[in-house]
């Protein structure tokens, strides 16, 4: 069952939920948590669909919060909330409120989603797009147990990872953290059958993927060696090789399904490693809302001390020399100089913000140490 | 497994208990259980990652079978019951381990080729000579299988690896006969190798109840002879024996269900706090339950038992036990079973556990009913109150996992009238990757030696103490009641709650 409300304040919409349970017969709430998802027009459909598959698991409530971007000034200065209440089949298992937000009001999107909480459950922010670089502090971010961000969905994802880094709080995550999941079990359990020592590590995989660096940081935060990020052509990540003691442990999967596990002195092993759907990886999340203190502790052992991955200045130039010298992802670094050369596009707004904001969303926060290099 | 791998970290709760180099070997492969749970539960346990690369399955049948054959047979039925969607990158990675033996229990030539077949298979798949021998065969062969896995040095485990054994009910007909079976089985394996599935146990909803009673403040403190009026566990299914005629008759429900089933979910239901929750400590608290077991003076005023007679079950046409293709018409064999026991203990001195269980009942249902006592006091006139039954909290066990809480509340727009009101829980539908077939947990926790979730050896014994006696009593007194297909259950037996003043729940 569908109600639309077309400019609208959050007690009008707890009404229609309200009346919504009552007309499908079923009052009663069985709902775990309240699931707040912040994206745009764009990814919604994705988002929601996703959420609705994990609420499956996990019954919940599930606010989309869409911020929708004003065309004329005028238009910006007009305030509108307009909302769909969705229960029953329409809604997975629970209840879904998408709210879009039009001119002023969209900068106080945590007034319209407070008052629509569940009492007392859980709440979970994630943003599947454009996360701010502060999630702990965003105001959206601020009302939940635990953020989710993507990294996989930023225009440079090293980048995001450092901000990450540097502004983490009990509570954050990040979905290419979940990605790595299954790699990080199938090693695990490789060294649980091999009595050895590792040596030191090199984990490949497509450029802009941050799960590569990530399972990076992670081997290296947690056997303290060297660890060596290669670039390949993907999909995803493809390979990991651990040199140890009793020879080389080494999982590669080269088409994103199906991996092959090689341990010294044993046959070779075929490994179903799929890359999972988003919806999945959201499941896994919200399986624990306690802090995750193995990310935490990879993702502060710090992307800049993984050894090949070329370094930012390395880039420019490599950028700068042409296509030819990254043949399979030259797409990729191609938006990374972009914004600079080609002369100030309004559409671009996302990746200028990306590097120069240190202004807007947390001013005391983040000592820019590790932007020094940057070029 | 070395405690001392860098990469795991108590901290790190992604990451899955996945278990170690192994393989498992099905006795009596070709059956019904085998093809409608363990195929599919080994195929959904891969496909959620949980299986360690180059697990091996080993079917042992009878039948004329190529490795290939098993492989397709094991396709075919993972493609119609397997909870999870098909991949063929995890069916790849599966069937590269599969193998099958032809053989018959008494020939040794066929366990000499299971012997070359496992170590084989530790060359090819790196199995680590760990493997686990499901025994999914009638009881009566058992004890061969047992004898000859010994004789072929089958069950030797050498340095480091491990060899299980898995059984599934019966665990024998009565307290001799399982003295009997345990002391074969425990002759060849080791008592902590030996793993006795009772499936239920398995069950997300079985494992809350202790979740329910022992993480939370509210429930515990009512959990007593104070505060608690009777508690009524019920296994209903909806239908008869079907092909199970030879297995069944001479059997019979109370034997088939309340002698593991029930008695586990009452002890589950109504044990102390284990100090931990490891198997050790879960052990011993259900082993002081069902030693506190009392059962009443008089059996025949307290038990009950029936057969299903000719009737309409949920719109079908139903024969009667006796009429059922291979039951002697004279049989006595129980299809409906209900006795009442006491659990002789301060907490529950006083109040009776009603069990029962019965085939073509109205509905298939597993239930935990915990009914509590009327308020001690009313402020309410009696017409108010006259609709109030009593509270009631009900663990669902299947098929609709959850909890139901009943409790009396006011009905809007009278002036003071109190009725009923049942609130649902329900956590993890069954179609999500995260709440899986029991199946699916008890073959990864043989696989990792865990053993919370299985009977042990003097939970089996102490619970054939609780049935013999009643048996021995129907032996020696009269016959099964006969009860209509689809009702529930003989009249009999609403008369023996009605004499205690109570009745029986419709679940």
């Amino acid at each position: 069952m569908k109600i639309d409300l077309t400019d609208t304040t959050a007690s009008k919409i707890n009404k229609a939920l309200v009346k919504g349970r009552r007309a499908i017969g079923t009052p009663a709430v069985g709902m775990v948590l309240t699931l707040v998802i912040v994206t745009d027009e764009e990814n919604a459909y994705d988002a929601l669909r996703a959420a609705n598959d994990a609420s499956r698991e996990h019954p919940s409530r599930t606010l989309v919060v869409i911020k929708r971007v004003s065309r004329s000034p005028r238009d910006r200065t007009k305030s509108r909330l307009d909302a769909e209440v969705r229960v029953g089949a329409d809604a997975g298992t629970g209840e879904t409120v998408v709210l879009r937000l039009y001119g002023e009001v969209s900068d106080h999107a945590q007034s319209v989603v407070l008052p629509l909480l569940l009492p007392d459950a859980p709440v979970v922010v994630w943003w599947s797009v454009d996360a701010p670089r502060d999630p702990a502090g965003d105001p959206l971010g601020a009302l939940g147990q635990r953020r989710v961000t993507d990294s996989y969905a930023a225009e440079k994802p090293v980048h995001e990872l450092r901000s990450r880094a540097e502004s983490y709080e009990p509570g954050d995550t990040d979905l290419a953290w979940a990605r790595i999941t299954p790699w990080r079990s199938m090693l695990a359990a490789a060294l649980d059958q091999i009595d050895c020592e590792v040596v030191s590590v090199e984990v490949a995989g497509e450029e802009s993927n941050p799960s590569v660096e990530l399972l990076a940081m992670w081997l290296a935060d947690r056997l303290h060696v060297h660890v060596r990020r290669a670039v390949s052509a993907g999909p995803g990540l493809t390979q990991v090789r651990l040199e140890t003691t009793g020879g080389p442990i080494t999982l590669h999967r080269s088409d994103g399904a199906m991996a092959t596990l090689a341990l010294p002195g044993q046959p070779d092993r075929a490994v179903a490693l799929k890359r999972r759907e988003t919806s999945e990886l959201l499941a896994e999340e919200l399986r624990r809302l306690d802090p995750d203190d193995t990310y935490a502790s990879a993702l502060r052992f710090g992307v800049d001390r993984l050894g090949g991955i070329p370094s930012a200045t390395q880039r420019a130039e490599a950028s700068a020399r042409g296509p030819e010298s990254l043949p399979v992802r030259q797409k990729a670094p191609d938006p990374d100089p972009a914004p600079s050369a080609k002369t100030s596009e309004p559409a671009l707004s996302a990746s200028p913000a990306a590097d120069s904001d240190s202004g807007r969303p947390t001013p005391a926060q983040m000592p820019p140490v590790k932007k020094a290099d940057s070029p | 497994m070395s405690s001392s791998n860098p990469l795991r970290d108590p901290a790190d709760r992604r990451l899955p208990r996945i278990a170690g180099p192994s393989g498992l070997v099905i006795f009596g492969v070709t059956g019904d259980l085998s093809r409608k749970k363990l195929m599919p539960a080994v195929y959904d346990l891969a496909n959620r990652g949980l299986l360690p690369p180059g697990f091996s399955l080993v079917g042992f049948a009878r039948r004329e079978w190529a490795n290939e054959d098993f492989a397709q047979e094991v396709h075919d039925s993972v493609k119609e019951h397997a909870r999870t969607p098909f991949r063929e990158e995890v069916w790849q990675q599966l069937v590269q381990g599969m193998r099958f033996v032809q053989g018959t229990f008494d020939d040794d030539d066929s366990f000499e080729r299971l012997r070359e077949t496992i170590g084989e298979l530790d060359k090819a798949q790196g199995t680590g000579g760990n493997f686990a021998f499901y025994l999914s065969v009638p009881p009566s062969a058992f004890p061969v299988v047992i004898r000859q896995l010994k004789k072929h040095g089958l069950a030797d485990q050498s340095s480091g690896s491990w060899r299980r054994a898995v059984i599934e009910k019966p665990f024998g007909h009565d307290l001799k006969s399982a003295e009997e079976l345990n002391a074969t089985v425990e002759e060849v394996f080791a008592p902590d190798q030996v793993f006795r599935i009772d499936h239920y146990l398995g069950k997300e909803t079985v494992q809350n109840i202790l979740a329910l009673r022992f993480a939370n403040q509210m429930f515990e403190p009512i959990w007593n002879r104070s505060f608690v009026d009777h508690v009524q566990i019920t296994m209903a299914e909806d239908i008869g024996i079907g092909g199970r005629a030879g297995y069944y008759d001479g059997i019979g429900a109370a034997r088939d269900v309340i002698q593991n089933h029930l008695l586990q979910l009452m002890a589950l239901t109504a044990m102390e706090e284990p100090a931990s929750f490891d198997a050790d400590a879960l052990a011993a608290e259900k082993t002081k339950v069902l030693g506190a077991v009392k059962l009443p003076q008089d059996l025949g005023e307290n038990t009950v038992r029936g057969q299903y007679a000719e009737g309409w079950q949920g719109g079908e046409k139903a024969v009667g036990y006796l009429q059922e293709d291979g039951i002697d018409p004279k049989s006595k064999t129980d299809t409906y079973a209900a006795i009442k026991v006491e659990v002789d203990n301060r907490r529950w001195a006083g109040v009776p556990f009603y069990l029962r269980t019965g085939k073509r009942l109205g509905r298939r249902v597993t239930e935990i009913a915990v009914v509590f006592q009327r308020a001690p006091h009313s402020p309410f006139d009696h017409t108010a109150t006259e609709e109030l039954g009593q509270n009631a909290i009900v663990f669902r066990v299947q098929p609709d996992e959850g909890i139901t809480v009943r409790f009396g509340s006011k009905v809007p727009g009278t002036s003071m009238e109190i009725r009923d009101v049942s609130m649902d829980f329900a956590y993890g539908e069954s179609f999500t990757e995260s709440s899986p077939e029991a199946y699916e947990r008890l073959i990864l926790d043989v696989l990792l030696g865990d053993s919370n979730l299985f009977p042990r050896t003097e939970e089996v014994e102490l619970s054939w103490k609780i049935l013999d006696p009643i048996e021995e009593y129907w032996d020696k007194h009269g016959k099964p009641a006969q009860y209509p297909s689809g009702t529930w259950g003989p009249v009999e037996a609403d008369e023996m709650l009605k004499r205690d003043g109570r009745s029986w729940r419709r679940p």
